[in-house]
């Protein structure tokens, strides 16, 4: 097993309203791992990813990331639900930014920029602007900009939930690719099942309220994962003992709240 | 019929209606001069109406641009501290909500020149909407691009530069498209009370005359040249909102 690349370590977040929206999360990531956080909405899925991009801080409890010990913005990159492109620029410009806030000139990051343009297939788009995009090919784009760094590790929260199940189908496999491609660790958020099982090495099932990790589940068929793998009795296995184990989270935590 | 010709159809029908309306009724020019003679008036007099006219658009400008000046650095310095704009937006509002006609007299007293005087006057017109609609532009940014521009630890040069600016422009012309407006009515108005004093005067004190000399074709003259001078800076305005936010703003699309 490589070295973790991300460790929380018993960690707790509380919010100024009083709102404890983790308890005693602990997890490792290990380099060129791909880990999903599974759970219904508000279980504190995306307060994780921010803790490790150290956009916010833990209030007791240890995250070591490349983001949070200050290593390097560079080698992290976060995509969100929504593709969060500045509307006012093209895409290249779009791409374009996380290594222009590095110092990089237009023209030395033109090369990275159509590269990774060209890998999520968008090459003949880099003067399109946002608005004249559809949702599947703004999400393209801003997993370019992600990718763009050439990051060691990326974090993403829900971002084809808001896409629709066939543009959502094409995504999930060219994640894979780009993901196997460039040996990122991926940490993962969503509340589909299918696409945890479809993505994921490890699943972690968080449950709410205070949002704390109940259930972890290796997914162990080898990748690539091809269509056919969404048909196998692995596949319908992995389905089921998550959904199980995520109706058996909320229910224990509809019993705490009572 | 086409749609971009049916204002200027509709207000050349206005225009043929109102001359035919006069000639027919046989108005007098001194109650309802008809178009065809305030355009008369308004060429015969064109020595005296140039310069006034080129006072109240300086007057306009002038007062417009140190207004953008004014406005974008105060809402910029909001955008930085809570606490600074807690205290002062009340003030602003004070400004804004007090009549410039009623303000215009006391500062005729406090302001030794009449043309700064008028300048002041129409600065604290212009200068609110620039301030309240660039402070909301500049807290309009996306949280989670501001969050990006974190993560890859931008310097507040570069953020205010890539995302403050370009998040706060839209606002900011909307704000610029209601001021230019109200610039030109406030630069007006104050002349209006000031009276004609003082050497250079503008289009207001040539309609005030006008009126002591029941000139009522020279009080429309001097009107309709107002009027076309309002329609331009909105044409102008609307034109550099397309030209800056054309291919990226939702407010710009057909």
């Amino acid at each position: 097993m490589p070295a973790a690349l991300v460790c929380l370590d018993r960690v707790d977040k509380s919010f100024n309203n009083g709102v404890t929206a983790l308890q005693g999360v602990s997890l490792t990531l290990a380099a060129h791992e791909f880990i999903t956080l599974l759970g219904p909405s508000g279980c504190g899925k995306s307060t994780v990813l921010r803790l490790v991009a150290g956009l916010d801080a833990p209030s007791a409890g240890r995250v070591e990331s490349p983001a949070a010990g200050g290593a390097g913005a560079a080698d992290t990159a976060y995509v969100f639900q929504e593709p969060t492109l500045m509307p006012w620029a093209s895409l290249f410009d779009n791409v374009w930014l996380p290594l222009r806030l590095a110092g990089m000139s237009r023209r030395d990051a033109a090369e990275p920029v159509r590269a990774v343009l060209h890998t999520v297939g968008l090459s003949d788009f880099e003067s399109a602007y946002p608005g004249e995009l559809s949702g599947g090919m703004k999400m393209r784009a801003s997993i370019a900009r992600a990718l763009v760094t050439r990051p060691r590790l990326l974090l993403m929260d829900e971002p084809f939930a808001a896409l629709d199940e066939i543009t959502r189908q094409k995504l999930n496999p060219d994640l894979l690719d780009w993901w196997r491609a460039q040996q990122l660790a991926a940490l993962f958020v969503t509340h589909s099942v299918f696409e945890a099982v479809f993505l994921s090495q490890r699943v972690l099932v968080m449950g709410p309220r205070p949002g704390r990790i109940v259930a972890e589940l290796a997914i162990d068929a080898p990748y690539p994962r091809s269509a056919e793998f969404r048909v196998s009795s692995a596949y319908a296995q992995a389905c089921r003992a998550l959904s199980l184990a995520l109706e058996s989270a909320q229910a224990g935590s509809d019993v705490a709240s009572r | 019929m086409n749609e971009r010709l049916l204002p200027a159809v509709t207000f050349i029908a206005l225009l043929l209606g109102w001359e035919l309306l006069v000639r027919l009724a046989h108005i007098p020019h001194y109650t309802l001069p008809a178009p065809s003679l305030v355009l008369k008036t308004l060429v015969d007099n064109f020595g005296s109406f140039v310069p006034s006219w080129w006072f109240t658009v300086k007057i306009t400008f002038l007062s417009l641009a140190l207004a953008c000046i004014g406005g974008v650095l105060i809402a910029a310095l909001f955008a930085l501290s809570r606490r600074l704009e807690i205290a002062l937006f009340p003030l602003a509002v004070v400004l804004q909500v007090t009549p410039v006609v009623a303000i215009a007299p006391l500062i005729l007293i406090y302001v030794q020149s009449t043309t700064a005087a008028l300048l002041l006057c129409t600065w604290i017109v212009a200068f609110f909407p620039i301030l309240a609609n660039t402070l909301v532009g500049l807290r309009s940014a996306d949280p989670h691009l501001r969050d990006l521009f974190r993560l890859y630890r931008a310097t507040p040069l570069q953020r205010l530069k890539l995302l403050l600016v370009p998040s706060a422009l839209p606002y900011f012309i909307a704000g610029l498209k209601i001021a230019g407006g109200l610039s030109l009515i406030a630069a007006v108005t104050a002349e209006m009370v000031a009276g004609a004093a003082g050497k250079e005067t503008g289009l207001a004190s040539r309609i005030f005359e006008a009126s002591f000399r029941t000139d009522t074709p020279k009080m429309f003259a001097g009107l309709a040249l107002l009027a076309a001078t309002g329609v331009l800076i909105f044409w102008a305005f609307n034109a550099l909102s397309r030209r800056l936010l054309g291919r990226w703003h939702a407010s710009q699309r057909d």
